[in-house]
C-alpha cells in the first residue's frame, strides 16, 4: 500500500480542459472519494492515476515514485470499472486469477490466492460458475476480487456501484467500507452519489468543471462548504441561500437579510461591498413567529420522522427540515429562526465561503485547491 | 352467441403463420431444384443426362465422377478385349464406352488450388482486417474517417473493371498463374469488407476489458489476444464466411489470370465439356464436389453468419 500524491495535475482534450491544476494527497490506507457531477473531471483524474490517460501537465507520485508517464501495467494498481469488465469467456476463478497469470505466478499459488480472496469476499461457492450468470452484487464482488487478489499499491474504483439496484447498492456500500476496514488499502473512489461518498469516505474531493472545489473530511465538507457549489451539491435537500448586500467587517456578528437582523458566526475577514449569500442547511431552520424573517408555506414533503417544508420568501423558496409532527397548511405565514452557529456566508460573485468563527476549529491545512 | 377469442395485435395468427410457412417452403423448393438437378445429373449416365423428356427416375451411375477424375482415350474393341480384366469399377465403366483410362484429370489439382487460394486469402483478409479494425476502433488514427472511406471506396467499382491493368501488372511481376498472385488479389478485394465488418464488431466490445487487462499487468498485444479476440470470434467467423464465399466462387479473375498450375476450380469445370463430347454428368459431378466445402463451412458457422447478416439491425 502507498500514498498517492497528485501535483498540479492537468488534462486537456484539445480545447476542452477536463482537469485544471489538481493537487491532493491520499494518505496510505485512506479511503478517498472524488465526488462531482458528470463531466467534472473526476473520472479523467482517476484514469490518469491508473495510467489509462496521460496528463497534459503535472505529476503523480505513487508511494514516492513518480509514475506520471509510466504504463498502466508498470504502476501496480488495481482498477474496478463501472461495468465491472469481467471477461465473459472465463469463469469466476479465471477472472480473479487473471492478474496473477500476468505475473507468471505458478498455478498452484494462483489457486491458493484466488481461493483466499474468494473467501474474503464470500464468493468461494461461485468460483467455478460462469460470470455471465451472476447477479449484480456477485459480479461486483468478483470485480473486487480481481482487484484485491494482487495486493496492489492502491485501488481505483470508477463508480463501481453505479449499475446496481438501490437495494444492492446500500449493501455493497456497507461491504466495501467493511472490506476497507479489514485490508486498509489506499483507495480512490469516483462517484456522483453524495450518499456513497459521505458514508464511505475518509476524505472527499468535490470537483466541478475540472477544479477541486473542496478537499476534506465528509464532516468538513458538509458543515463548512468552501464554495456555494459544494454547499449546493452536498445535502438533500441542498443548502438554502438568501441574498444580502453590503460588505462585511472583521468581527461582525450580525447581518441584515430581507430587513431582518440575523446573528451569524463571527466574521474573520474584511469583505468589500458585494452581492453576498447566507447559506442555511434545511435542518438549521426552525419556525418561530417572533422572527422578523418571514415567509409563506408553499408545500410540504412528509418523510415520516421529518418533513421538508418549502417556504416562499421575498428571495425565493427555501426548504426547512422540521419534525414531522408540526401541522402546517399551504399559505400559512411563518417566521423563520436560523441556528446562528451553523450558518455559512458566501461571496456570490466568486462563490467562495467567507472565513468565520465556524472555520476556527477546522484543519484548513488540508485544503490545497488553487 | 359468444365472444370471439381475444387475439394479440402483434403476434401473428395461426393462419398468417401457415401462409408465411407455405411461401417460405415454396421459395426453398424453387431454390433447391437446380441444385438437386445438378446432384441428380452427376449420377446419371451421359445418355440419361440428355434424354428427352428428362428422366426423373434413373439407374444411378458414378460414370460422371469417373470421367471427372480421369482422362480417357478411345480404343478399338479388339485392343480393349486384349487387355486384362478391368481393375475397378471406373475402368469397367469406361471400357463399355470403348475407352481406356489414360491417367488422372486435372480436377483434383484444380480443386486443391481453390482450397489453398480461397482459405489462404480468407486468412490474410481476416488477419489484416482484424488488426486494422482494432486500430481504427481503439486508437486516434489521423484522418481515420478519410482512411475508412478510402478503404470502403475500393469496393465502389466492380473489381473486374480493373481486370486488364491487373492482368498486365501481374504479367510484369510474374504473378500470373501463381497461387500467391491469386491470394494477394482476393485478399485485396476482401480486406475492405473485413475491416468494415470487424470494426463494427470490435466497437461493440467495451474497451474496459483491455484496460482492465493492461492494468492487471498485460501488454496491449496480450490484452488484445486474451480479451478482445475471444469476444470477437462471432464477428471473425462471420467475416471469414463472407470472404471465403467470394474467393471460392470468383470466376472472372480466375479465368483471366490462371490457366495452368494455379487454375482454380471455377474456370476449370466448364472446360470439362470440351473433352470428348458434352459430358454433363462429369460437369455436374465437378459442381457437386465444388459445392461441398462451402456448404460444410456455412453449416458449421451458420449461427455466426446469421449474426453477421443481421448485424446492427437490432439494438441490444
Amino acid at each position: 500500500m502507498a500514498e498517492i500524491r497528485v501535483q498540479h495535475l492537468r488534462k486537456a482534450f484539445g480545447d476542452f480542459v477536463a482537469v485544471q491544476d489538481s493537487n491532493f494527497v491520499v494518505e496510505d490506507g485512506e479511503f478517498f472519494v472524488m465526488l462531482g457531477p458528470s463531466g467534472c473531471g473526476k473520472t479523467t483524474t482517476l484514469r490518469m492515476i491508473a495510467g489509462l490517460e496521460l496528463p497534459t501537465g503535472g505529476q503523480i507520485l505513487l508511494g514516492g515514485e513518480d509514475v506520471t508517464m509510466l504504463r498502466a501495467r508498470e504502476r501496480d494498481i488495481a482498477f474496478v470499472f463501472q461495468l465491472f469488465a469481467l471477461y465473459p469467456h472465463m469463469n469466476v476463478r479465471k477472472n480473479i486469477g487473471f492478474p496473477l497469470l500476468a505475473q507468471g505466478m505458478p498455478s498452484a499459488e494462483i489457486r491458493t490466492r484466488v481461493e483466499e480472496t474468494a473467501k474474503l469476499l464470500r464468493i468461494d461457492h461461485l468460483l467455478n460458475k460462469s460470470v455471465s450468470g451472476l447477479a449484480g452484487g456477485d459480479r461486483q464482488r468478483v470485480a473486487l476480487g480481481r482487484a484485491i487478489v494482487r495486493r496492489p499499491k492502491c485501488f481505483l474504483m470508477d463508480e463501481p456501484l453505479g449499475t446496481l439496484d438501490t437495494e444492492f447498492r446500500d449493501l455493497m456500500v456497507h461491504e466495501l467500507r467493511e472490506l476497507h476496514n479489514r485490508i486498509h488499502a489506499t483507495t480512490v473512489y469516483v462517484t456522483h452519489d453524495q450518499m456513497e461518498a459521505m458514508s464511505m469516505a475518509d476524505k472527499i474531493a468535490v470537483m466541478n468543471h475540472g477544479v477541486i472545489e473542496q478537499f476534506g473530511t465528509p464532516r468538513e465538507i458538509y458543515d463548512r462548504p468552501a464554495t456555494m457549489f459544494v454547499a449546493d451539491f452536498i445535502g438533500s435537500p441542498p443548502m438554502n441561500f438568501l441574498g444580502f448586500g453590503g460588505g462585511l467587517a472583521k468581527g461582525a456578528k450580525e447581518i441584515v437579510v430581507q430587513g431582518a437582523k440575523v446573528a451569524v458566526p463571527e466574521v474573520r475577514e474584511d469583505i468589500a461591498p458585494a452581492d453576498m449569500a447566507l447559506g442555511i442547511r434545511p435542518e438549521h431552520i426552525r419556525f418561530d413567529d417572533t422572527s422578523k424573517l418571514r415567509g409563506a408555506i408553499y408545500g410540504t414533503e412528509y418523510l415520516g420522522t421529518t418533513q421538508i417544508v418549502a417556504v416562499e420568501t421575498a428571495d425565493g423558496i427555501i426548504k426547512a427540515r422540521v419534525p414531522a409532527e408540526i401541522r402546517l397548511n399551504a399559505g400559512d405565514h411563518v417566521g423563520l429562526a436560523l441556528n446562528s452557529a451553523r450558518l455559512s456566508l458566501f461571496d456570490k460573485g466568486s462563490g467562495r465561503a467567507v472565513r468565520t468563527a465556524v472555520h476556527d476549529t477546522a484543519s484548513q491545512g488540508r485544503a490545497q485547491h488553487g | 352467441m359468444s365472444l370471439t377469442t381475444a387475439h394479440s395485435v402483434v403476434a401473428p395468427s395461426a393462419n398468417s403463420k401457415r401462409i408465411a410457412g407455405a411461401i417460405i417452403i415454396a421459395y426453398a423448393l424453387i431454390s433447391i431444384v437446380p441444385l438437386l438437378w445438378i446432384f441428380a445429373t452427376s449420377f446419371k449416365t451421359p445418355p440419361d443426362s440428355i434424354a428427352y423428356p428428362p428422366k426423373i427416375v434413373f439407374q444411378p451411375s458414378i460414370e460422371g465422377y469417373c470421367n471427372l477424375f480421369t482422362t480417357r482415350t478411345r480404343q478399338t474393341p479388339e485392343y480393349i478385349n486384349s487387355l486384362g480384366p478391368a481393375t475397378g469399377f471406373c475402368d469397367e465403366t469406361v471400357r463399355k464406352r470403348n475407352m481406356v483410362i489414360a491417367g488422372p484429370s486435372n480436377f483434383l489439382p484444380r480443386f486443391l488450388n481453390s482450397l489453398i487460394i480461397a482459405f489462404g486469402s480468407t486468412f490474410c483478409a481476416v488477419f489484416l482486417g482484424t488488426l486494422s479494425a482494432y486500430g481504427f476502433s481503439r486508437f486516434k488514427v489521423p484522418l481515420a474517417d478519410d482512411l475508412l472511406f478510402f478503404i470502403l471506396s475500393t469496393r465502389f467499382m466492380p473489381p473486374i473493371a480493373v481486370a486488364i491493368p491487373i492482368y498486365l501488372m501481374y504479367r510484369e511481376l510474374g504473378l500470373s498463374d501463381t497461387a500467391l498472385g491469386m491470394i494477394l488479389l482476393y485478399t485485396a478485394v476482401n480486406v475492405s469488407l473485413a475491416v468494415w465488418l470487424l470494426k463494427g464488431f470490435i466497437d461493440e466490445i467495451p474497451r474496459e476489458y483491455e484496460e482492465a487487462a493492461m492494468i492487471d499487468g498485460y501488454t496491449r498485444l496480450q490484452a488484445f489476444w486474451r480479451t478482445v479476440l475471444p469476444q470477437a470470434t462471432t464477428g471473425i467467423a462471420a467475416t471469414a464466411i463472407f470472404c471465403l464465399i467470394f474467393a471460392w466462387n470468383e470466376y472472372a479473375f480466375a479465368a483471366l489470370l490462371t490457366s495452368g498450375t494455379a487454375q482454380t476450380a471455377p474456370p476449370f469445370i466448364p472446360t470439362i465439356i470440351g473433352e470428348g463430347g458434352q459430358d454433363w454428368p462429369a460437369v455436374a459431378a465437378g459442381t457437386t464436389i465444388f459445392l461441398v466445402p462451402i456448404l460444410v463451412f456455412t453449416i458449421l458457422l451458420r449461427k455466426q453468419l446469421l449474426r453477421g447478416i443481421t448485424f446492427g439491425a437490432v439494438r441490444k
